[in-house]
C-alpha cells in the first residue's frame, strides 16, 4: 500500500512480526511446533530467504535443535504455544545453565482464556523458575523490535531469552516499523566449550554460579532498559503494568500515569519503587497469575492488583474499568439463541471413526487436535483429553486399575502429529508392560487443528522440501504391537468390525483410521459429486442427521405437513443435505438403512 | 463521518471473515489511520461462531472493540448478528448477510433456528441494513464474492472514499477482480 508502505510500515499480525524481525535479526535456524497462537510464526518465516527452519516433532525436541545450533554459533528462534513449554521444559532448565553462543529467544505464545487451549498457564512464571529473562510486548510493532533487543541480551548476558506472546498480540495485526537484515556478532563455528556445555555436576555448579552472577548484571540492565518506560500523566492512581494489558490500561485510563514494564523477568525493581513513590495509588494490571503484584509486594513495594482485577481469562479495557469502579454504561443484554460451537468439517474422516466408537460401552481417552471435536453432541464419543499424548497413558492406567475386567473397556485415540510428538513413548509402555488396550491412530496425513502443518508422516517438510513419511504400521510392530489394522472411516461397516475384534482382544493392539483431511489442497482440489436426501424414502430415524455432519440438517414436520408429504402423521422430520457443503465422504449413505440417500447430479 | 470507530466483523468460521476485514483494514490504513484487527485463529474455525475486531482512528491503543462500543456490526451470518448483541450501542449500524447456517442442535432437530431474530436488535433502535449476500453476489457473477457486498454495505460509512476502496481491491484480489468490484458497488447500493 503505497502510503503505507511510504512510512517504511508494515500491516502485520504479531506472529508475522515476529517471524521479519527474526529475520531483521539475522536468524539462521528456527524450529518448533505448531500450537495456536504461534504457529504462523515459523510458517511466515519459511518464507523468507536464507532461514533455515523446520517443524520439529515436538517442543524438547524444536528447543535441544536451537541449543546445537546456538552452540554453533547461530542466532536461533524456537517456538511453541505456552503447553509446549511444558514439553521443553526439560532442555530449558538446563539451556539456562549452558547458555549460548549466538543468541536463542524461545516464543512462549500464551493463551488467555483458552481460545484454543485446554488450560490458561501463566508461562512468566518459567522465567523466574528457570532464572532467565522475559520480555514481553504490547502489539506487533513492538514484538519486531523487541525480538531483535532480545537477541542481543542474550548474546550480552549468555543466555537464552524467552519472548512472551498472547493471544491478542499473536493474532492481533497492526502497523509495523520494518528494517533491514543485521548478522549476528558470533561466526558460526564448532568451538567445543565443555565446562559450559557439559552439564555434569562439577559444570553445572560452576555454571549456577554463573546464573546467580548474570541474574545480578541482568537486574541492573533492566533498571535502564528504554522499553520499561513511564508514560507521565495524572498521579492520583499509578498504573503498572505490561504485555496487552498496557493497551487495555492506556485506552481505558488514558490520562493516567503509567509504567509500562517491557522486561517481565528480572523486574526494574527501583525503577518500580520510585515511580510508587511519586504515585498515591500503584494498581497492578496484568493477565492471569498475580505475577509482577507478588514479586512488587516481595520487594516490599505497596500495591494493589487481583484484589481488583480478575485472576481469570483475559482482560480487556471494559473489565478493567469495570474493575476499578470506573463507569461503562448500559450494555445490552444477550439474546437467548443456539450455541454455535465448532465441529468437524463436512467429510471428516473423524467423525466416521468417532460415530462406531460410540457405540461401544469403552472410556475414550482422547487427545489434543482437531478429533477432541468427537466430544461434542451429538457425537459425543470422547471420555478424556489432558494434554499432547495423554490419550495413550491414560488408557494404560485405566486398564491396569481396571484389572481382569479391563478387557474390551479402554481405547486410546490420538492423532498422526500427536502420535509422533508424544505418543509413542506411550505405546511402548503400553507394550511393555502388558496392557489390553487398544490405540485408534487417526492418521489425515497432516496436523489439521493449527491449519495443515506438515509432520514427519506427511511426506514433506516446512520449507516444501519432499521427506521421509514415517509409515506409522511398521513403527508400532517394530515397537511390539502384534495387532496392526489399517481402517478407512468412511467405511462405516468394515471399520466397525476391526474395532469390535481389537478392542475385544485382550493384548495391545493399533488401529490406524487412515483418510486424508479434506481441508488439504489436493482434497479440495478433487471433483466432488454431492449426496442428496430422496424425501420420498426417508423416515425420520435421524440416524444420518446423528452423525453431526455440517452438511445435513433436519427439516421438522408438522403431522399435516407429513401427511401431504405422503408420510406417517407421526413423522416429526426428514434429512437434508447441503449440495454446496457435502464433501461425498458417503457415510450418510453407509448408515442410512432406508436407501435415501444417493449421489446426486453432476460434480462440483 | 467520524474518522474513529469501531467495526466488528461476524459469522461462522471458513465464511470469509478475515478477507472482508483484512480489506477494510487496507481502505483505513491508505487514508493514513492508525488501525489494529484482533482475529481468532485456531480451533474455533471449524464452524464455529467467529469473530473479529477492527479499530481505527488517529492512534488505536487496544485491539479489541468493548461491549457497547461497535459502531458497526457485519454480520455473514443472521443468528450470528443477534450473538454479537452485548458489543452494539443504540446508534450502531448492522449490516447483515440473511443467509442462514444451521448450528448443530438446530442441524440435528434438537433446538429451531429461531425466527424474526432481527427484531432484537431494530426494536432496540439499532439500524438493520440486511442484504441477500449470496444472491446480490450471484447476480454479480461470482457467489463467492459475498464477503465484498457486505463490505460495499459497509464502506458508505466510513471516511473513505470509494476510489480508495477499488484501488484496494485492484492490490489485493488476484482473481476474478471484476466480479469482485460488481459485487462491491452492488453493496453500496443497499446503503447508499
Amino acid at each position: 500500500m503505497t502510503k503505507v508502505s511510504s512510512k517504511n510500515k508494515q500491516w502485520l499480525s504479531g506472529n508475522e512480526a515476529i517471524a521479519r524481525g527474526a529475520w531483521e535479526a539475522g536468524v539462521t535456524v528456527a524450529s518448533g511446533y505448531p500450537g495456536t497462537p504461534s504457529t504462523e510464526i515459523l510458517e511466515n518465516l519459511s518464507s523468507y530467504k536464507d532461514v533455515y527452519t523446520e517443524w520439529a516433532p515436538n517442543e524438547k525436541v524444536a528447543l535441544e535443535v536451537g541449543m546445537g545450533a546456538s552452540f554453533a554459533g547461530a542466532r536461533v528462534l524456537v517456538t511453541m504455544k505456552h503447553v509446549g513449554l511444558n514439553v521443553a521444559a526439560d532442555p530449558l532448565f538446563t539451556a539456562s545453565y549452558t547458555g549460548v553462543r549466538g543468541g536463542i529467544v524461545i516464543i512462549t505464545a500464551d493463551d488467555p482464556e483458552m481460545h484454543s487451549s485446554q488450560n490458561e498457564q501463566d508461562n512468566r512464571h518459567y522465567a523466574c523458575a528457570a532464572k532467565l529473562p522475559m520480555l514481553e510486548p504490547s502489539d506487533p510493532a513492538e514484538a519486531l523490535a523487541m525480538l531483535k533487543q532480545a537477541f542481543a541480551i542474550s548474546e550480552e548476558f549468555d543466555t537464552p531469552v524467552l519472548l512472551r506472546t498472547t493471544t491478542r498480540v499473536a493474532h492481533v495485526k497492526g502497523l509495523v516499523a520494518t528494517g533491514k537484515r543485521k548478522m549476528g556478532p558470533v561466526p558460526v563455528a564448532v568451538e567445543k566449550a565443555p565446562a559450559k556445555f557439559v552439564m555434569l555436576p562439577a559444570n553445572a555448579r560452576m555454571r549456577r554460579r554463573a546464573i546467580a552472577e548474570r541474574m545480578v548484571r541482568l537486574a541492573a540492565f533492566v533498571e535502564t532498559f528504554a522499553a520499561n518506560r513511564i508514560d507521565q500523566g495524572d498521579r492520583k492512581i499509578g498504573f503498572i503494568t505490561g504485555g496487552i494489558s498496557y493497551l487495555y490500561v492506556k485506552e481505558a485510563f488514558p490520562k493516567a500515569v503509567v509504567l509500562k514494564i517491557a522486561t517481565t523477568w528480572p523486574l526494574p525493581v527501583n525503577l518500580i519503587r520510585d515511580f510508587a513513590s511519586q504515585v498515591d495509588e500503584v494498581i497492578i494490571v496484568e493477565e492471569l497469575d498475580p505475577f509482577l503484584e507478588t514479586h512488587i509486594k516481595a520487594a516490599g513495594i505497596a500495591c494493589t492488583g487481583k484484589a481488583k482485577i480478575p485472576a481469570m481469562g483475559e482482560l480487556n479495557p471494559f473489565i478493567v474499568k469495570k474493575a476499578l469502579g470506573q463507569p461503562t454504561g448500559e450494555i445490552f443484554a444477550p439474546v437467548d439463541i443456539p450455541p454455535r460451537p465448532p465441529n468437524m468439517c463436512p467429510g471428516c474422516p473423524h467423525r466416521g471413526l468417532f460415530y462406531n466408537l460410540g457405540k461401544y460401552d469403552v472410556f475414550i481417552a482422547g487427545d489434543i487436535g482437531c478429533y477432541t471435536l468427537g466430544f461434542l453432541p451429538p457425537l459425543s464419543a470422547m471420555d478424556s483429553c489432558v494434554c499432547m499424548g495423554a490419550s495413550i497413558g491414560v488408557a494404560h492406567g485405566m486398564d491396569k486399575a481396571l484389572g481382569e475386567a479391563a478387557r474390551g473397556r479402554t481405547v486410546a485415540v490420538i492423532g498422526d502429529s500427536t502420535f509422533i510428538h508424544s505418543g509413542i513413548t506411550g505405546l511402548i509402555n503400553m507394550v511393555y508392560n502388558k496392557s489390553m488396550s487398544t490405540v485408534i491412530i487417526l492418521d489425515n496425513r497432516t496436523t489439521a487443528m493449527t491449519g495443515h502443518q506438515a509432520n514427519p508422516a506427511s511426506g514433506s517438510t516446512l520449507m516444501g522440501e519432499p521427506a521421509n513419511a514415517i509409515d506409522l504400521a511398521e513403527l508400532c510392530r517394530a515397537i511390539g504391537v502384534k495387532h496392526v489394522r489399517t481402517v478407512n472411516p468412511h467405511d462405516i461397516k468394515a471399520c466397525k468390525k476391526v474395532l469390535t475384534e481389537e478392542i475385544d482382544r485382550p493384548e495391545p493392539s493399533v488401529i490406524i483410521s487412515q483418510a486424508p483431511c479434506v481441508l488439504l489442497p489436493e482434497e479440495r482440489k478433487r471433483p466432488k459429486t454431492p449426496l442428496s436426501i430422496f424425501v420420498d424414502n426417508c423416515t425420520g430415524c435421524g440416524t444420518c442427521v446423528h452423525l453431526g455432519c455440517p452438511a445435513m440438517s433436519w427439516v421438522p414436520l408438522t403431522p399435516a405437513e407429513a401427511k401431504k408429504l405422503g408420510k406417517k402423521e407421526k413423522q416429526k422430520g426428514y434429512a437434508r443435505i447441503s449440495a454446496e457443503m457435502c464433501n461425498d465422504c458417503g457415510q450418510c449413505l453407509a448408515v442410512c438403512k432406508f436407501k435415501a440417500i444417493g449421489k446426486a447430479e453432476g460434480t462440483k | 463521518m467520524k474518522p474513529s470507530g469501531n467495526i466488528l466483523f461476524c459469522g461462522v468460521g471458513g465464511q470469509g471473515i478475515l478477507l472482508a476485514s483484512e480489506i477494510t483494514a487496507f481502505a483505513l490504513l491508505e487514508c493514513g489511520l492508525d488501525a489494529k484487527k484482533s482475529e481468532v485463529h485456531g480451533m474455533a474455525q471449524r464452524g464455529g461462531s467467529v469473530v473479529a475486531h477492527l479499530r481505527f482512528g488517529k492512534k488505536v491503543f487496544s485491539p479489541l472493540i468493548d461491549p457497547g462500543q461497535a459502531d458497526f456490526l457485519v454480520a455473514f451470518e443472521t443468528m450470528e448478528a443477534v450473538r454479537y448483541l452485548p458489543f452494539l450501542h443504540q446508534a450502531s449500524r448492522v449490516i447483515v448477510n440473511t443467509h442462514q447456517i444451521a448450528p448443530p442442535a438446530v442441524a440435528t432437530g434438537k433446538m429451531i433456528y429461531p425466527a424474526d431474530l432481527l427484531s432484537h436488535l431494530t426494536s432496540r433502535g439499532i439500524a438493520v441494513y440486511p442484504l441477500d449476500g449470496f444472491g446480490i453476489a450471484r447476480a454479480a457473477g461470482e457467489i463467492r464474492t459475498a464477503n465484498l457486498v457486505l463490505v460495499g454495505a459497509l464502506s458508505t460509512f466510513l471516511p473513505v472514499e470509494e476510489e480508495v476502496f477499488l484501488e484496494v481491491l485492484k492490490k489485493r484480489i488476484p482473481r476474478k477482480l471484476e466480479e469482485n468490484i460488481a459485487a462491491f458497488k452492488e453493496g453500496r447500493k443497499i446503503t447508499a
